[in-house]
């Protein structure tokens, strides 16, 4: 368009000048942005996502009202998915199979351990395509990229919400009541939550430089899944490999959740320490790591 | 007058070649070859620099363009401003709240309301939700879609979206205002409004800094203006001035010898089966007197055999305004190999006194979708002087075209006429 545009601007000017005076008292008490090289020093900038936490939330809120627009069962796919699996696996790994649950019904046995790793291979998706998948965004408004990867573990919270309901009321149809324990089983959610974000954050800053994460995680989470004790119980991974098993996170986490509910078998303390290590030192290590990348992403997105 | 934003010695290198993703069998090859020895095979074809060393100050209250070709660095600096990426060296500093306007509507979600994209992308655009609930109200009756307003954004036109977009931009109220070409978008009467929302802003002792290729609108809003070429600032000052030396940047990257075989082309992805290797005009000086023929001369190279083909001219005033164009007549075939001189002549265009350019390109003749073989722009600068025009000074208000005189018709004849009516 080369229309030229004519302006036409009346000022009183006296009052031009006042509102500049008060601006220029104004200025002084103004904050400054500088902007730097990236600098060597870490900082990890946490007061700024802080600041932007209505931008966190909208997103959240987007995330989730989008999901289920112009779908005819709508928030029912929350449900549908994890008790079909639970049916299929009962009646694979339960019946056909005959895999021993711990003393629980098997359909109980592995819906409890279904609902957090369908969390976490959800949240771990969503936040490995949580840059890329915003691409747009990135190149043209700046607000703290460490925003993106927590929305995409934030949002399933609200399925695993409704799918706990289904499975009190499972809990309900075999009659089974849980313990004290079952306190402490908002804990081992963090801690999904925690493990799909320190895994999705190195994930995703990974995924902008090289695409082929994006190709790899359908499988990883795949193979994931047969090495989390989801089907089986860990007692039955033999005790010399314990530890070794215990350095996958997910290990921590569903043991402890089903623990939580079902109270059958305590887990073994010292396996749930070296999952829960693997997360911390995983959370700390990627925040670091998606820091250090963050100043590169409009770049080579 | 207090600084608003300094900017010292900012630059900004990409590394070829790394600009876009690697996958990890480049990477493993890479690692691989380094291993055994071998010289690893240059990923990095060089380095460009998008700025060097840009300084400038910024008064708190001023409005100021920022003015160069494509590819002169204008988008990486209002990148590096608005803290989308980082500078390579040097350093900025803002005063206030900085709201940067690189595209409108960021973020919109096509699923959701107008209303609620509102505040989607208010909050992405630095705005707490507190702060797009009390300008609300505003921002719909700027926007004027206020029936609109609870539809899903993906059944709305693209001017609606713009309109939409624009109106939560404009409400941001920051200190320090960074637009980029968003009003290239949208009609008239919306550029109208932006624009003059954007002096409101400026009148309100807000800085603003406003990069444009619309020359027109960067002289109604600025009084000053930074001329980036090349990644470097060339010119700092008034706006006038500054126009007139982007003009002459553009008029002075035509390499006088008349060889273009290495200008940057008007478009990407031509096929260049045949292409300008040469291109002169014949007046030396570059200035023609009123009525006189272009003339210039060009050479062609056929890369490979090719039908029959027309030239296509256009030109254009020096502050981009298309003014007309034409095409040769049917041109015979080319041979591979073949290097051909043609000399041409428009006769007598009927252009006002006034700073012109050209746009030349070879185009296909027997296909419909006249199919571009090659296609250069910012070529054959010249000038129609004043000298010779017999009538009156030309004053540029009257237009690019001037017609032929006015005829009186004989009195006798136009009594015929009504007397037929």
């Amino acid at each position: 368009m080369t229309e030229p545009v004519s302006l036409e601007v009346e000022l009183s000017q006296t009052s031009k000048q006042e509102d500049l005076r008060d601006q220029f008292q104004h200025i002084e008490n103004l904050t400054e942005t500088i902007i730097q090289p990236p600098q060597s020093l870490l900082t990890l900038n946490l007061g700024d996502v802080w600041r932007y936490r209505d931008l966190f939330s909208l997103l959240v809120w987007r995330d989730i009202a989008t999901r289920y627009r112009q779908s005819i069962v709508g928030v029912g796919w929350a449900v549908i998915k994890p008790v079909l699996s639970m049916l299929i696996f009962t009646f694979i790994f339960g019946t056909v199979a005959g895999i021993k649950s711990d003393g629980s019904p098997y359909a109980l046995f592995s819906f409890t351990a279904l609902l957090p790793w369908m969390y976490f291979s959800n949240s771990l998706s969503a936040a490995t395509n949580s840059i890329v998948g915003s691409g747009n965004m990135l190149q043209k408004v700046y607000f703290p990229r460490l925003i993106l990867p927590l929305v995409g573990v934030v949002t399933g919270l609200m399925e695993l919400l409704i799918q706990l309901v289904v499975l009190i009321g499972l809990m309900a149809w075999y009659q089974f009541v849980p313990g004290w324990q079952i306190v402490l089983a908002p804990l081992f959610i963090v801690m999904a939550t925690l493990t799909a974000l320190a895994v999705g954050l190195w994930l995703t800053a990974l995924n902008v430089k090289y695409r082929d994460i994006g190709q790899a995680v359908p499988f990883l989470t795949q193979a994931w899944m047969w090495l989390s004790p989801i089907v089986y119980t860990s007692a039955a991974v033999p005790e010399k490999y314990r530890l070794i098993y215990g350095l996958n996170p997910m290990v921590g986490v569903i043991e402890g959740f089903r623990w939580s509910f079902l109270g059958t078998t305590t887990p073994d303390w010292r396996m749930m320490g070296v999952s829960f290590s693997v997360v911390i030192v995983l959370l700390i290590t990627g925040l670091l790591f998606f820091r250090k990348t963050e100043d590169t992403f409009a770049d080579i997105i | 007058m207090p600084t608003a934003l300094k900017i010292e010695n900012i630059s900004k290198r990409y590394q070829l070649g790394l600009t876009h993703s690697r996958s990890i069998r480049e990477l493993v090859n890479g690692l691989g070859s380094r291993l055994i020895g071998r010289k690893q095979q240059a990923t990095t074809q060089g380095e460009f620099w998008a700025l060097k060393d840009v300084s400038f100050k910024v008064n708190q209250g001023e409005v100021i363009g920022i003015i160069g070709k494509n590819g002169a660095g204008k988008s990486t600096l209002l990148k590096i401003l608005s803290q989308i990426t980082k500078p390579t060296s040097g350093k900025a500093v803002l005063k206030g709240r900085v709201a940067s306007l690189l595209e409108v509507g960021t973020g919109f979600h096509p699923e959701l309301t107008g209303r609620e994209n509102v505040y989607l992308n208010g909050t992405i655009l630095g705005m707490t939700k507190k702060e797009v609930a009390r300008r609300f109200d505003e921002i719909i009756a700027f926007s004027g879609i206020e029936k609109f307003i609870d539809t899903p954004v993906k059944r709305y036109s693209s001017g609606m979206t713009v309109r939409l977009g624009f109106a939560v931009a404009a409400h941001l109220d920051p200190e320090i205002l960074i637009v980029d070409e968003v009003l290239a978008v949208g009609d008239v009467e919306f550029q109208k409004r932006c624009l003059s929302k954007m002096q409101d802003v400026a009148n309100s002792g807000r800085t603003v800094l406003f990069v444009s290729h619309n020359l027109a609108s960067i002289r109604n809003l600025t009084s000053r203006c930074v001329v980036l070429r090349k990644g470097q600032l060339v010119f700092d000052g008034d706006t006038s001035p500054a126009i007139t030396q982007y003009i002459q940047i553009n008029r002075t990257e035509f390499v006088s010898t008349g060889d273009v075989r290495t200008l940057e082309r008007a478009f990407k992805g031509l096929s260049q089966s045949v292409r300008f290797t040469k291109l002169v005009m014949l007046e030396e000086a570059q200035t023609l007197k009123p009525d006189e023929d272009i003339r210039f001369q060009m050479t062609l190279r056929a890369e490979e055999n090719v039908g029959c083909f027309l030239i296509g001219l256009s030109i254009f005033r020096d502050d981009d305004f298309p003014v007309g164009g034409t095409f040769s007549v049917e041109l015979p075939a080319l041979q591979q190999g073949d290097s051909i001189d043609y000399t041409f002549k428009l006769p007598q265009p009927p252009l006002a006194p006034g700073k012109y350019y050209c746009g030349i390109s070879v185009v296909e003749a027997n296909t419909s979708d006249k199919n571009m073989f090659d296609s250069l722009t910012g070529v054959l600068p010249f000038e129609v002087t004043q000298a010779g025009f017999g009538q009156r000074f030309w004053n540029p208000g009257w237009g690019v075209i001037r017609f032929n005189p006015l005829l009186q018709i004989p009195e006798t004849e136009s009594q015929d006429k009504v007397n037929v009516n």
